[in-house]
């Protein structure tokens, strides 16, 4: 009997159950086309102005920094300056997402490079499929667009949100993920982040810049 | 064959781990730190408790019909054009792993924390067959170094004290300058970030673990703060994933539940750093990602637990909270229990997985204190549990003659209600008569495993029912 089979076999045996029984059938069907929602937190069920300010708040907390600034135009310039402030390169690495692509990068002396990170960049610009008030994260999804590299390899991650994409909660981001792949699809990887990496592992003494991104700064569109 | 165990041995190494002054230093760091950042969590969220019991009814209702949500998370990991592997203990796990590697030609193999991969003991038995496996967890690759287990399930290296970690790295990294400035935490942290760079970039295979698996959508989810997880599985041309069955949930929407509670319950934060949903291998309009996606389920006994009191273990989503707040761990820390899961979930589920035969001690090294019930994510009942596991031990003959005949001549007197009474009111009295100077007895015949650390103090002469009746008496008046 193949080990498949068997453990089959052995998890129907304990459960008491053949798996042909047509009511289990029933429940588990309709749970993964329903997808019930559970317990949603108050915190993140506010909109507007609220909600926005929610979401800086809590970037802030998972030790991220964030700017606003009034519209697409403006992401090339703000970059340059956090760059500047922070001492770092004029360099920046991109994938080919069209939002991106379509700022005025000209307006600034940046040095852009595309495609996925090598491991040997030290700033890169991803922009967000979504944010989460509730929490401060960022919902990331690969793509040619969005290299999922960008997100771990360089030192300084920079990450572009538009305002109109900060949702409440995780499940109005899922919602929207389906929307976008099908329902029961997914990109091949969905990156939730809440701040710069970090570790604990030494004394319990919390160190940002384990192995991804030293810096995470959030660039909010409010247009 | 399991990894080899100490558990046998748990008195002994608990003992020793009592002596060991670097060990009882690192873990002042574990009541310090977890236990307030958990309550800080919970209390900054009103619906806390609503999501511990949302989460325990979502496992237990996947349990119930893990058949099901089995197949169809099967089902979607092969049209997202991943391969799903089943093994039922872990030398099949291992096999599996090796043969995956070989046909990848691989050299080396960076790993993400995975405490199923210390469970079945894959870095041995890479090693064994010519390909180097580098755990990339700073935690896991400090005990790597050390050639140790973990000994907690989300700090493995958390016995350890930061001139330990630099003297590894010295011994390790000799390819840096010797006379290097290795002082602070922080310095340790960069050279692990720079030695570990390199081994991402030239890893021919990944292997992470899971959290949970969806089965909605076929997707493998890893919490990480590091980002090591992230480097282990984008950059390789193979993603290993390897989990046990029990990992998982039917939707989104539930997996979203679970992590509300997962990263509060461990560490204290709202969110892990990087929560990651991996669907299949890489599409072909992206840029980047594995090209080959593997997963492992693993049984490995689990699925015997199932339909047993023992099924309620299945629930864990091994956070570390019970181990954080028990006051046995905190006393001799994690390479006590002797194998890969410490604390009072190791407590539980290591005898259901390596026999209680070799295991009995670890139900039995727990004062009942509730604290690890009391803060478990997913409401598992450790305490009963491991009562469980003391009475099958019992049944199975496996208490010491001492034990078994103590609490045989305890329970004949406890059946005699009549003459528990009498036999304790006799004994308590010439016990009281006899301590009446000195308040405390240094020596007791039949009682030197109490005695020979502590004094006994000597009974008032009343008995504890005698107290009852007349305090309830008074209280009545």
């Amino acid at each position: 009997m193949s080990a498949r089979d068997d453990i089959f076999g052995n998890i129907r045996r304990s459960l008491g159950v053949k798996g042909s029984e047509t009511i289990r059938q029933q429940i588990v069907a309709d749970r993964l086309e329903r997808s019930p929602r559970g317990v949603i937190p108050q915190r993140g069920q506010v909109s507007g102005e609220e909600r926005i300010a929610l979401f800086k708040t809590m970037v802030e907390t998972s030790l991220a920094t964030v700017t606003e600034v009034a519209s697409a135009s403006e992401v090339p310039q703000s970059i340059a300056l956090f760059l500047r402030n922070h001492n770092l390169p004029a360099s920046l690495r991109m994938g080919d997402d069209p939002r991106l692509n379509a700022m005025p990068w000209s307006d600034t002396t940046l040095e852009i490079a595309h495609g996925p990170s090598e491991g040997r960049d030290l700033n890169a610009v991803s922009h967000a499929f979504g944010g989460i008030a509730e929490s401060g994260t960022l919902a990331m999804v690969s793509s040619a667009d969005n290299p999922s590299t960008l997100n771990f390899l360089p030192d300084n991650h920079i990450i572009v949100v538009s305002a109109k994409d900060i949702a409440g909660d995780y499940e109005s981001v899922w919602n929207r993920v389906r929307f976008a792949y099908g329902k029961g699809s997914m990109p091949r990887t969905v990156n939730w982040i809440t701040g710069p990496s970090r570790s604990g592992d030494i004394e319990q003494t919390l160190l940002l810049g384990a192995h991804g991104p030293r810096r995470l700064h959030v660039i909010l569109m409010c247009d | 064959m399991l990894v080899h165990s100490t558990s046998p041995q748990f008195k002994q190494n608990a003992a020793r781990a009592l002596n060991d002054v670097q060990l009882q230093k690192a873990l002042g760091n574990v009541k310090q730190g977890f236990i307030d950042k958990r309550q800080m969590a919970a209390d900054k969220l009103p619906e806390f408790e609503a999501l511990r019991d949302s989460a325990r009814d979502i496992k237990n209702h996947t349990l119930e019909h893990l058949d099901l949500y089995l197949e169809a998370y099967e089902e979607k990991v092969k049209a997202s054009g991943g391969h799903v592997h089943f093994a039922r203990d872990a030398q099949e796990a291992r096999d599996i792993i090796l043969e995956i590697c070989r046909e990848a030609g691989a050299k080396t193999v960076t790993k993400g924390k995975s405490m199923i991969s210390e469970e079945i003991g894959i870095n041995h038995h890479l090693e064994a067959n010519g390909i180097t496996p580098v755990e990339t967890d700073l935690g896991e690759y400090i005990i790597q170094l050390r050639n140790e287990l973990p000994s907690h399930i989300i700090a493995p290296a958390v016995h350890l004290n930061a001139t330990q970690v630099e003297e590894d790295f010295r011994r390790v990294h000799t390819h840096l300058d010797a006379k290097r400035d290795l002082s602070e935490p922080v310095q340790l942290l960069t050279e692990a970030r720079a030695v570990l760079r390199e081994r991402f970039l030239a890893a021919d295979v990944g292997i992470t673990g899971a959290n949970f698996l969806v089965a909605e959508t076929g997707t493998s989810i890893i919490v990480t703060n590091e980002g090591n997880g992230d480097l282990t599985q984008i950059l390789p041309k193979t993603h290993i994933v390897l989990a046990s069955i029990e990992k998982l949930v039917p939707t989104l929407e539930d997996v979203s539940q679970l992590l509300r509670v997962l990263a509060r319950s461990a560490t204290g934060q709202e969110m892990s750093v990087y929560t990651t949903f991996s669907t299949g291998p890489r599409r072909s309009q992206d840029a980047d990602g594995p090209e080959n996606y593997h997963i492992i389920i693993l049984d490995n006994g689990r699925s015997s637990m199932l339909g047993t009191a023992f099924e309620e273990m299945l629930r864990c989503i091994r956070c570390g909270a019970c181990m954080n707040h028990c006051p046995v761990y905190h006393a001799v820390g994690g390479h006590a229990y002797g194998w890969v899961y410490p604390g009072p979930m190791g407590a539980v589920l290591t005898p259901s997985l390596i026999g209680v035969d070799k295991a009995g001690h670890l139900p039995n090294a727990s004062t009942f204190c509730g604290r690890c019930e009391s803060v478990c994510p997913v409401r598992i009942p450790l305490p009963k549990l491991m009562r469980h596991w003391r009475e099958r031990e019992f049944e199975r003959h496996l208490t010491p003659a001492t034990v078994r005949s103590g609490l045989q001549l305890w329970g004949f007197f406890a059946k005699r209600p009549a003459l528990y009474r009498f036999a304790t009111r006799a004994a308590m009295g010439a016990l009281a008569l006899a301590g009446r100077q000195r308040g405390r007895f240094s020596w007791l015949p039949m009682a030197k495993g109490w005695t020979k650390y502590r004094d006994f103090p000597a009974p008032q002469g009343e008995t504890f029912q005698q107290r009852w009746k007349r305090e309830r008496k008074g209280a009545r008046a």
